[in-house]
């Protein structure tokens, strides 16, 4: 192996792959936006449903969670039969790994809103209906939203495990690099993916703050 | 796109479930280094190894810290760093650097292997030991010291046994997501079930590659639920969870598992 | 009255009433505006009825409280007039209308309801708080914004506050805004329940004061919970003792409550100085007052000493005109001054007609001459209040 002569990181190689930076970051992201959303579009009622009647939610989880056990490149693999070789499957299970905790913070979410503001609301003459989505659901947005951000960090990571499957992602990077022993191209893919998770959870954290002005507001100091 | 896998060639041809149980009664399959014994052994050994090697670390640390009371920062970072952190890319990473800095027989399989399998395990198990021992009400802490326990005695008898439910939980959450990642160090040429999978790929054989995921796939499940028998038996009686993860609070920040298989 | 379907559709008029509160129609007779009839509660998990065949009628206008001990049915009772809990058996009407026959929904938003961790809505704001019940019946954005500065000026809310939220606010302002958002729609009932229970005894003596005034402008049908038996006999028109299975053992004024107990538990429930609860209530304008010793400044001593034995105390008043000045006694005068001599002491022990009978009491103990003085705002001296005349007053 040459590699101890090669310097660490080719500069001039990522300046001129710059158009694949480019295009393999809007892939990644798109692949992780497409399983959150999905994810969320499934877990929501899901949630909402497991939250009224608790004895849906044991049996949820568990099939949420019996799922989420196995392992991703394995999951991925299984579902090949049924979508065939291509990022579908990738998106199929990746979906399914949001569910878990996306289920779960969102019954902690609608369980914790205070007894007396779901009381006081409903003696108010609020419909059920209507103490779901003013009251419930937005007061336990801090949980979903936090859901979200686990969510859509972890997915960020196993999209990179897709390009095995797949191209696509930033995934790319590490897979070509790795064929070919290229350091750069490996760290390129590595620092990348990295960055867009932390990225990614510091723009949701600030999406959170802003659709939930309350939480910020503290208490502490007010007199009478 | 359906039919050109990464390597090129037909890999989705003529899958059947009766290719796949003739998969698994071929006896070549179960004797030699390609076996499913030896894989199947290969991964496990590695995934031991790590979460030993992790729990040896993260454990001391982690009560050290916990007792203290001076690990909020330290848990949460690292659960965040853990989070963000794709482990396929930590371990390729990892992989290119031992290429760089050892003799080329080390760099590759198990070397990289343990060391990105044990950064994955450490984590979990720190988080939750913080947590957990932290979790323990102040108050019951001060009234032990105040009976005359020694520090030493404070968190052997009476923090790590209340903790023992979360810590297990790390330990299982590690472990877990440890055996899922093993499934990856046969890109690195280390071995273990992952070897019929990425084998499958390049040699385009679609019956290997899914015998290799249902293997995988399979002792992920078997190492939950035997981990979680052991949770059980571990665990003394008035302090278990009802429910798994329960503890672990989303919106503080500490996330359950990252999803297995990173 | 009308019917209640009137009110609890979207044209209730929140203008239409005279200062008393009822809707124009001049109250004259006593209409009865919630009845309760043998109404029962039972829980599927204890044994029992948690309300027994409970009677209970309440004026229009009317502040009721239900008092008792802990578990006795008084919250269930309140509860199940807005149907949050529904009775086993019996009816309940309110302003005529059955409330098993109405839609739940829309009974409850034309009653005001108000809990003791008042439930506000922490993800909006304060203004946003107070106008829920007027935005679901569809009230447009100028009449709720007329009518939130409304409350917020009853309530003697700072108008700043508005766009704050519940976090922010200390405890008294949150039980004010409660209180604000529960009349929104000026909804002729109110249900309240241990409102002012979750802060401090001043803030919470401040907020009874409020009410009580806002409740004199109002007059609001209130059935109001509570487990405190001196804020029960501050705020109430009647009181009802409850016992356990919501069984009334006396049902009224609280007045004669004090007066008349009607039975050992109402007593012992009362708690013990039940005579200087009555005396509490009872000002010293509604009582005689004695003139007692008095003497002008021009006086001479003789006169003064004859004041004196006349009304068999060893000290007199000294007036100048209608003005008080103070008192002297018998050996300031030795030596043959007259009065105007003397330098007259200050009373310690002063009160005005509006002062109750327990403060004059507390006084009367505290004092030297062992009256309390009356005095109005002019200083204008009235006459003493006796430890005499207070016994007479308790006696029955």
């Amino acid at each position: 192996m040459t590699v101890i002569a090669e310097p660490f990181i080719q500069w001039s190689w990522i300046f001129a792959h710059g158009h694949e930076m480019w295009t393999y970051t809007l892939q990644h992201l798109v692949l992780t936006v497409v399983p959150v959303v999905a994810g969320l579009a499934i877990s929501l009622p899901l949630g909402i449903l497991a939250q009224r009647h608790r004895r849906l939610y044991n049996p949820v989880i568990w099939i949420a969670g019996f799922l989420y056990t196995i392992p991703s490149l394995a999951l991925f693999v299984l579902l090949i039969p049924l979508t065939g070789l291509s990022l579908t499957p990738v998106e199929i299970a990746l979906t399914t790994y949001t569910l878990l905790i996306l289920i779960r913070n969102i019954v902690t979410g609608i369980d914790e809103v205070p007894a007396e503001v779901v009381d006081a609301a409903t003696g108010m003459g609020l419909t059920r209906r209507q103490t779901l989505w003013r009251v419930q659901i937005p007061l336990a947005m801090p949980a979903i939203m936090a859901g979200v951000r686990v969510a859509t960090v972890s997915t960020i990571g196993l999209v990179t495990v897709g390009a095995i499957i797949g191209r696509g992602g930033l995934g790319q990077f590490i897979t070509d690099g790795l064929q070919i022993l290229f350091t750069t191209e490996i760290l390129l893919g590595a620092v990348l993916s990295v960055l867009l998770a932390v990225l990614a959870d510091a723009g949701l954290l600030g999406l959170q703050r802003l659709i939930t002005p309350w939480t910020r507001k503290a208490l502490a100091g007010a007199t009478s | 796109m359906d039919e050109e896998g990464p390597r090129g060639g037909n890999v989705v041809n003529n899958f059947t479930l009766g290719h796949l149980i003739h998969w698994f009664t071929t006896a070549a399959h179960w004797s030699g280094p390609d076996g499913i014994p030896n894989r199947v052994f290969e991964h496990v050994l590695i995934s031991v190894e790590s979460v030993t090697i992790a729990a040896a670390i993260a454990l001391p640390v982690g009560m050290y810290v916990g007792h203290r009371r001076k690990g909020e920062f330290i848990a949460v970072t690292t659960a965040n760093v853990g989070r963000a952190v794709p482990s396929f890319a930590l371990l390729v990473l990892v992989f290119t650097i031992m290429l760089r800095i050892l003799p080329a027989n080390l760099a590759y399989g198990f070397g990289p292997g343990v060391v990105t399998l044990t950064l994955l395990g450490i984590p979990p198990i720190l988080t939750n030991t913080i947590v957990g021992i932290q979790g323990v009400d102040a108050d019951t802490v001060e009234a032990a010291r105040g009976m005359g326990f020694r520090e030493r005695e404070v968190l052997s008898r009476l923090e790590l046994p209340l903790a023992m439910p979360l810590i297990m939980g790390g330990v299982r959450t590690a472990a877990l997501q440890i055996v899922a990642t093993a499934t990856l160090i046969a890109l690195i040429g280390g071995g273990g079930l992952g070897t019929y999978i990425v084998g499958g790929i390049a040699q385009s054989d679609t019956v290997q590659t899914i015998a290799g995921a249902a293997l995988v796939a399979l002792l992920a499940l078997f190492t939950e639920f035997g981990l979680a028998l052991v949770e059980r038996r571990v665990t003394p009686r008035h302090t278990r969870t009802p429910r798994r993860w329960r503890r672990i609070q989303p919106a503080a920040g500490i996330a359950p598992p990252t999803p297995v298989g990173l | 009255m009308p019917g209640w379907s009137e009110f609890a559709g979207a044209d209730y008029d929140v203008g239409a009433h005279d200062g008393l509160g009822r809707t124009g129609r001049g109250g004259e007779a006593v209409t009865v505006m919630i009845s309760l009839r043998d109404v029962s509660k039972h829980f599927p998990s204890s044994s029992g009825n948690a309300v027994n065949d409970l009677s209970l009628d309440i004026n229009e206008g009317e502040l009721a409280v239900l008092v008792g001990p802990s578990g006795c049915g008084k919250t269930t009772t309140m509860r199940m007039i807005n149907r949050l809990i529904e009775p086993s058996s019996g009816e309940i009407f309110v302003g005529g209308s059955d409330v098993m026959k109405q839609d739940p929904v829309m009974l409850r938003r034309g009653i005001g309801y108000v809990i003791q961790s008042v439930g506000l809505l922490p993800h909006r704001t304060i203004e946003q708080n107070i106008a829920t019940v007027p935005q679901l019946l569809g009230w447009d954005e100028q009449r709720i914004g007329a009518r939130v500065r409304e409350l917020t000026a009853l309530l003697d809310l700072d108008d700043e506050l508005l766009r704050r939220y519940p976090g922010e606010l200390s405890g008294g302002q949150r039980q004010r805004v409660g209180v604000a958002r529960a009349l929104a729609v000026d909804p002729p009932v109110m249900l309240m329940d241990e409102p002012f229970a979750a802060v401090d005894p001043i803030i919470r003596a401040r907020l009874q004061d409020q009410f009580l005034d806002i409740q004199r402008r109002l007059r609001k049908t209130i059935v109001f919970v509570t487990h405190d038996i001196d804020e029960a006999i501050k705020l109430a028109d009647r009181i009802a003792i409850l016992n356990i299975g919501a069984k009334v053992e006396q049902y009224a004024p609280p007045e004669e409550i004090l007066r008349a107990p009607a039975s050992d538990f109402v007593s012992r429930f009362v708690g013990a100085e039940r005579g200087l609860k009555r005396l509490a209530l009872i000002s010293v304008a509604d009582v005689e007052i004695e003139p007692g010793p008095v003497v002008q400044r021009t006086a001479s001593q003789d006169e003064a000493r004859r004041a004196m034995r006349e009304a068999g105390t060893e000290w007199v008043v000294v007036l100048e005109g209608e003005k008080l000045l103070g008192w002297i006694d018998w050996w300031m005068m030795e030596g043959g001054r007259d009065v105007a001599a003397v330098e007259p002491r200050e009373f310690a022990a002063i009160v005005t007609p509006g002062s109750s009978l327990r403060t004059a009491l507390d006084i009367i103990v505290q004092s030297r001459t062992h009256v309390a003085v009356v005095v109005d705002n002019d200083n204008g001296y009235q006459g003493i209040v006796t430890l005499d005349r207070l016994t007479a007053e308790l006696r029955p």
